[in-house]
């Protein structure tokens, strides 16, 4: 995104094929450590810690070695988070990331619809979850709702009170506030792609499906696992929105794991365990962060710096 | 610069850019533009929704068809959110989105400086590489330990309590973009810079940072949208009501006027309103930035 109009003329003196006086730059990266390390390395730190305590929240913390794993792990309640935490992650994914590409593609290619399009289509980026989520309950209330003010049958059910319904609603939702801003990931992504690469398939004779297979889809590979990664990774902090949406209910049907977390910590006032969900959810972070990194050949960041 | 272009600039150049960009003998995307729309529709339907209800009274939503505006449209229910100290959450919410970004994207640019230009030191290496570990680990996970570490800062219930590990939770992602665009600036620059006697302090503000302004505007308007729509720290590290933050506010209002659809919309139109100004002024520069900054 650079905005000087200098041309690039390469430098072979010493200096910058050493990049620069490099060393005496460090103090400059001090501040931000400070604040990650204070709040979020020494944190990750003591969630680990605090697993192996009994900690109510407010009292001493007191070691108690295996108990809260012990507790957690034993507790079928575990598999069943970590169940419907996957299904999340894999459903929201399939759902959002074709729309994604499809309005990204869409998006790159027309100038006068992507002028009226970014007006209105962005909206949701900018909603707190906890409005979403109050919006839909509204939206979705089976005697008050639209369904039943437009007297649709289809609109009329009991959306947050059937397991699978509210499972759907979930997705849905989610995805109405994500596709907005992968679409717009893929958008950059495709911008990316040399002109050349689609003249030369012209020639070759190429029609529209081709041309997306072959070029567009193989060419969005770092995009995807870029959109992927914050996707997937994202998924497991809907906390915010599956709190207010559903609270986990119907009766655990969409308890993720985040929410598993506040409510055994915040409202069962067992951090111990709580402690050791936050470490499950570290993991799965982790995990799936490079597993996707394995997928794609490079992970986010890594695609971020050699893209640079 | 983007937002510096006047409107019939900005058409010109879309109108240059249009057949440059429809090469020969391509048609219109059907399928993209048919999922294009769609969507928008699925976007602008709740939308449309949330704004005209938030006029009505509650008698005539649920006498009247949703979808269509009320006949005698009332600011009662507004009135009704902004007298429940709606103006209070509003300062709390703004205290600790400026209190919060400010810092955050001022750390976050003096570290991707170092990174970019430093890049050989193995400190700097080492930070960087821990930065983009923040990327992949869900922060929410390590609220418990953050809950206690405020707790024994003595700042359980502040506004500070909250600004804190809002900052570090923006630091990871702000390195990133930010030091993608810093890498962008020509080498020979930094270069010329040095032999007029600049110091590196001097570079990073007169030089980096003047050049990279597209990326500083959107990482700040991203930090200020996660941070203005943050629920969770609010949640656990703020008590009394004095001390909620808006999206916090709207989930209590939900409890409290449950039955009162049209005020609980209304409080969402109020929270939303606010980001949807500074939207408006600099979408340009968001959507830009955010294509650039992620696209990569």
């Amino acid at each position: 995104m650079s905005v000087v109009p200098i041309p690039a003329r390469r430098d072979t003196s010493p200096a910058a094929a050493q990049g620069g006086r490099g060393a005496g730059l460090s103090w400059l990266a001090v501040p931000a450590l400070v604040f990650f390390v204070g709040f979020g390395v020494i944190p990750l730190v003591g969630v680990l810690l605090l697993s192996f305590s009994s900690w109510d929240g407010l009292g001493d913390i007191n070691f108690a070695g295996l108990e809260s794993w012990r507790a957690v792990l034993s507790d079928p309640g575990l598999p069943h988070a970590l169940w419907v935490t996957f299904l999340v992650m894999a459903l929201s994914w399939l759902v959002q990331t074709p729309a994604s590409i499809l309005i990204g593609v869409f998006l790159a290619g027309h100038q006068r619809y992507r002028a009226v399009l970014a007006v209105l289509y962005f909206i949701p980026l900018l909603l707190s979850s906890a409005a979403i989520a109050i919006t839909y309950k509204a939206l979705l209330d089976p005697n008050f709702g639209l369904g039943a003010g437009l007297q649709i049958p289809f609109l009329v059910q009991d959306w947050l009170g059937e397991p699978v319904l509210a499972m759907g609603v979930v997705i849905f939702v989610v995805s109405w506030q994500y596709i907005p801003f992968h679409s717009l990931i893929y958008q950059g992504g495709v911008r990316q792609i040399p002109r050349s690469m689609y003249e030369a398939a012209e020639i070759d004779g190429a029609g529209r499906m081709r041309k997306f297979f072959s070029i567009t889809l193989p060419q969005l590979k770092y995009t995807i696992i870029t959109s992927s990664t914050l996707m997937v990774v994202g998924s497991l902090t809907f906390f915010d929105l599956i709190f207010v949406l559903t609270a986990g209910g119907p009766g655990d049907a969409t308890r993720v794991l985040a929410l598993d977390m506040y409510k055994r910590g915040f409202q069962a006032n067992l951090m111990g365990p709580a402690s050791a969900i936050a470490c499950i959810l570290v993991l799965v972070g982790l995990l799936m962060a490079l597993l996707l990194r394995r997928l794609g050949g490079r992970d986010a960041s890594a695609s971020q710096m050699e893209g640079a | 610069m983007a937002t510096t272009l006047t409107k019939e600039q900005a058409r010109t150049t879309a109108r240059h850019a249009g057949p440059r960009r429809r090469s020969a003998g391509e048609r219109p995307n059907w399928l993209g533009g048919a999922v294009g729309w769609l969507w928008l529709v699925i976007v602008i339907v709740p939308i449309y929704w949330i704004v005209i209800t938030s006029f009505k009274s509650q008698s005539t939503y649920y006498a009247e068809n949703p979808l269509v505006p009320p006949a005698d449209p009332t600011l009662a229910n507004y009135k009704m959110v902004i007298e429940a100290n709606f103006i209070r959450y509003f300062l709390n919410s703004l205290v600790v989105a400026v209190g919060a970004v400010a810092p955050a994207v001022a750390v976050s640019f003096m570290a991707a400086y170092a990174i970019v230009r430093g890049s050989r030191g193995r400190f700097l290496r080492w930070t960087n590489s821990l930065f983009l570990m923040g990327l992949a680990i869900p922060l929410q996970a390590t609220v418990i330990p953050i809950y206690l570490i405020i707790i024994r800062l003595h700042l359980y219930d502040t506004l500070l309590a909250l600004i804190l590990p809002s900052i570090a939770f923006a630091i990871p992602l702000s390195v990133l973009v930010l030091s993608n665009f810093i890498r962008d600036v020509p080498k020979e620059l930094f270069e010329s810079m040095r032999l007029d006697g600049a110091t590196e302090w001097g570079t990073l503000w007169h030089l980096a940072l003047p050049l990279t302004r597209p990326a500083v505007v959107t990482v700040t308007i991203y930090n200020a949208l996660q941070i203005w729509n943050g629920f969770l720290l609010p949640l656990i590290l703020t008590q009394s009501p004095d001390q909620r933050t808006l999206p916090l506010a709207l989930w209590s209002f939900q409890g409290q006027y449950s039955i009162n659809v049209p005020a609980v919309l209304a409080s969402v139109v109020l929270t939303t309103l606010p980001i949807l100004v500074l939207y408006v002024l600099g979408r340009r520069q968001l959507l830009a930035g955010l294509t650039a900054g992620f696209g990569k």
